[in-house]
């Protein structure tokens, strides 16, 4: 497998300036000539999409939803972090750069994320543009927030809907393009495979999910944007239709898959509340800002109305632990504080598994109408999930997976392993370690869309030449035929038991032995549990219906079934890495105090699984991360 | 809690639909009305039946994609709220609920409860948006915006775009939806190079896809999930004047 990064030359803050001009360009006659499937439709595929078609190239765009308006990056709700430094508070492109490398435990390229921190800036700039109605000051200009993991403040949002707002703008921006015929959107469509010739992406093998037909499309190049994987879990802040059947089935055909164990829990969501539960809701980040986490200090007081409780009698964990970060500890840190405290028997809530985020102190301190003003919705949701009144009463929140740091692994030029088939924003792995800070997934998303791909998939384009096969080709028909065979062996209807209580069931073998602390036993137990589960799914599993219109429970057993494999080799990837860094936390490997340990001399590497066979053992390679430009250090925040 | 739904099934767009009754003992008073579909689906793959097509994604009220008319709301009772977000506790114990799709000629049921909203993208595509290339735009602070417009610009793009306007409006109009996504960009200094082809064209291309016309009886705005004001509306309608004879003597 060749993981050559291809660094280029030069500086660090000189070599995507060295890049763009030594990388070939395509004459804007030929570009009509390239046809760019680009699956997805999110920040990452939304934007790549609309850069492409507006430079002329023809470009098929891919979404399961029903529009390209509803991807999963409509949910963000924090905001979006750029090296402005329009306040002056000593941000540069440089401290962008080095704490999101901290931030990420020093797992991630600092080539990759240096180009992520100077492109933040042309994001601001391109979607104030577009109109993305960014919150104000009252001079009119732009305002700003602080985040987890950052001591400036440089964060940018639109109240709490900063995702939905970014993605509105891609997508006003992609209709722009499918109004002038360069894009051709395809909606209700899921990738099921992906088309290789003689080493090269040409094409991917969708199912319409409306007639249920099986098509193959082919192009010179294939960009895959289909996020992350956090639903391997189950119980996930993610969409319920978010999968990793687009990334698992390019991994299946040759795309190494980077760092599957890194995955991230976000700190502030809302508890499960019962068994019945499809999904868990996040509430943003930023109210960290003003919200004090805490648990009562003896476990009697766990069943009190938390508002009976003294002061004295509080336990502030954060602050405690973290005085110069306090509540505004990185995601990683502060959700494995908060499981702490619920072990030792502090939880509050339904089943001890929850701690308080207090807004007591802030309400006193502004008044109530200014925190209405910062958080309504996310108060509002809160009321409307739980019943409570978060102005009255502290909210009660837990962490839950939430972004999948790892992915296909990429290039500098976010080229997977299989020549041409391009990976962006979430669905990749390269930006943020092991670990990932508050409001830069917005930013990497619309980096690699609006900034990098333009200039990197014409690069490809222009040395490779264009020959896109026809859809009718051997190569074509043979990916397609296997699509459809697979289809139809999971149609059963005579089968016992739904793919939802097989997703529910690895979902809990995953989040017990590879959610928030991990061991060697209990990866190795996990193995043999999801190996027995996917012999049980083989047999017994029910999809009622035909393969040739709209089938939901055929769409889901599919989806299942490849986040089963996917779910093994993530176990595989936490048991292989044998220290602790930053979401992956190995209980072997901490300090007295609980701080996970990392272990640079044997780990200072991404790990990318390349895929053996059905049964067979993947294979795990090396890319050594080297640092010249930031000293690998312990990560405190204390 | 112990329902009985009565839950509209249809096999095709050009198929007969029609209600079928099922018991569902057991729910949850913390689950979520799709939550709540979940566990009928899963009750009628243990009979053998197919279960029903609806639908959802993010399931946090943001993304749009959920629908469903509820006891002849659409989003059901509850204001200001998605189907999504709507908790089984808004409901009595042995209750009978009524679950249809968004119904309107311009949204044809694709099966069971999911319907066709397509044609808000077509609304979309034809102007909804500020023509700026990738990497030509000035500097973010450039052009001050009152914090008033920023703020007003905001409460119309938080339309989801879900269509609960158009299947709770007795014409089936698209004015909420729309005059949101024009007001949104109108009222920014960046949209107004655009803003009169934008609301033409927006307004044109509404017509042609089957909405009906807008009589102001303000159902749009009270079923709506996100409290779009109709207030936008008649600032579509004003925008709309003055662009139409600004074309008259242009």
């Amino acid at each position: 497998m060749n993981l050559d990064p291809q660094i280029p030359e030069g500086p660090l803050s000189d070599k995507w300036d060295n890049h763009r001009f030594s990388s070939k360009l395509v004459n804007p006659a030929n570009k009509r000539k390239y046809r760019i499937i680009v699956v997805g439709s999110g920040l990452a595929g939304g934007s790549a999409a609309a850069t492409l078609g507006e430079l002329g190239y023809q470009v098929d765009c891919f979404c399961y939803q029903d529009t390209p308006r509803r991807a999963h990056s409509i949910a963000a709700q924090g905001g979006i972090n750029a090296a402005k430094n329009y306040q002056n508070d000593g941000d540069s492109i440089h401290r962008l750069f080095y704490d999101t490398v901290k931030g990420g435990d020093f797992r991630s390229r600092e080539a990759n994320v240096y180009r992520l921190a100077q492109n933040s800036t042309n994001i601001i700039d391109q979607c104030v543009a577009q109109g993305v109605p960014f919150a104000r000051e009252y001079g009119g200009l732009l305002a700003n927030r602080s985040f987890g993991g950052a001591q400036v403040s440089r964060t940018f949002y639109a109240r709490g809907q900063t995702g939905q707002q970014l993605l509105l703008g891609a997508y006003s921006a992609l209709s722009r393009q499918i109004a002038a015929g360069q894009v051709k959107m395809h909606t209700r469509h899921e990738m099921l495979d992906l088309v290789t010739v003689d080493g090269h992406a040409k094409g991917i093998i969708t199912r319409n999910l409306v007639t249920g037909s099986t098509d193959a499309w082919t192009a010179d190049a294939v960009l895959l944007c289909t996020g992350g994987y956090g639903n391997v879990y189950y119980l996930s802040t993610n969409a319920a239709g978010c999968n990793v059947t687009a990334t698992y089935r390019a991994h299946r055909r040759g795309a190494g898959f980077a760092n599957p164990c890194f995955t991230q829990i976000h700190p502030t969501c809302i508890p499960v509340a019962g068994d019945h539960q499809s999904k868990l809701t996040l509430m943003s980040e930023s109210l960290r800002n003003d919200g004090r986490v805490w648990v009562p200090n003896d476990k009697e007081n766990c069943g009190l109305n938390p508002n009976d409780i003294k002061e004295e009698l509080r336990d502030y964990f954060l602050e405690r632990k973290y005085p110069s970060f306090g509540n505004l500890a990185p995601r990683d840190i502060s959700s494995r504080s908060a499981k702490e405290a619920c072990d030792e028997g502090r939880g509050v809530g339904p089943g001890g598994r929850g701690v308080y985020l207090d807004f007591a102190d802030s309400i006193s301190r502004l008044g109530e109408s200014a925190i209405r003003e910062r958080y309504g919705n996310l108060f509002q949701m809160y009321e409307r999930i739980t019943g409570e009144n978060a102005y009255k009463r502290p909210m009660r929140i837990y962490p839950a997976i939430h972004y999948t740091m790892g992915g296909l692994w990429v290039d500098y030029n976010l080229q997977s392993t299989v020549p041409g088939c391009f990976v962006l924003g979430e669905a990749n792995f390269s930006d943020h370690g092991a670990n990932r800070l508050g409001a830069s997934a917005l930013m990497q998303g619309l980096s690699d869309g609006y900034f990098v791909i333009p200039y990197t998939v014409g690069n490809y384009l222009a040395r490779s030449g264009a020959g896109a096969i026809s859809p009718d080709g051997p190569e074509v028909k043979e990916v397609l035929e296997s699509v459809k065979e697979r289809t139809s062996q999971l149609i059963s209807p005579q089968g016992k038991r739904s793919s939802r209580s097989y997703h529910k069931e690895l979902g809990q073998i995953m989040w017990e032995f590879a959610g928030m602390a991990r061991n060697e036993s209990g990866l190795k137990k996990a193995i043999g549990q999801i190996q027995d589960l996917r012999d049980d799914f083989n047999k017994n599993l029910v999809v009622p219906g035909e393969g040739d219109r709209l089938n939901v429970e055929l769409e889901r057993a599919g989806r299942v079934r490849d986040f089963i494999d996917f779910g093994e080799l993530l176990c595989r990837d936490a048991l292989e890495r044998n220290e602790s860094c930053g979401g992956h936390f190995r209980e072997e490997h901490q300090t007295a105090e609980g701080e996970a340990t990392r272990d640079d001399e044997n780990f200072a590497h991404a790990a990318v699984w390349e895929y053996k066979g059905e049964g067979k053992e993947p294979k795990r390679h090396k890319e050594d991360l080297k640092y010249e430009n930031i000293e690998l250090a312990v990560r405190s925040y204390k | 809690m112990k329902l009985t739904l009565k839950i509209w099934r249809q096999d095709g767009p050009k198929g007969r639909g029609s209600f079928e009754s099922h018991i569902l003992d057991g729910v949850s008073e913390d689950s979520s009305f799709l939550e709540m579909l979940d566990q009928l689906n899963e009750q009628l793959l243990g009979e053998g039946k197919e279960p029903v097509a609806f639908d959802h994604d993010c399931r946090e009220g943001i993304c749009g994609t959920c629908s469903l008319t509820i006891n002849g709301h659409a989003h059901g009772p509850e204001d200001s709220t998605t189907t999504c977000q709507l908790h089984m506790r808004k409901f009595r114990d042995g209750e009978t609920v009524t679950i249809e799709p968004f119904r309107a000629k311009a949204f044809p049921v694709v099966r069971d409860l999911i319907v066709d909203r397509s044609a808000f993208d077509r609304i979309v595509q034809s102007g909804g948006f500020i023509s700026v290339r990738t990497g030509s735009a000035p500097d973010g602070n450039a052009i001050p915006i009152s914090k008033v417009d920023a703020d007003q610009a905001m409460d119309a793009a938080a339309c989801i775009g879900c269509g609960a306007c158009v299947a709770s409006c007795k014409n089936a109009s698209a004015m909420l939806f729309t005059s949101a996504k024009a007001a949104h960009l109108n009222l920014l200094p960046q949209g107004q190079a655009e803003k009169d082809a934008r609301t033409l064209n927006m307004v044109k291309t509404m017509d042609e896809a089957g909405f009906g016309n807008c009589r102001n009886y303000g159902e749009c705005s009270a079923a709506c999930p996100k409290d779009i004001s109709l207030d936008y509306i008649a600032k579509l309608n004003r925008d709309h004047a003055k662009a139409k004879i600004k074309k008259i003597f242009s």
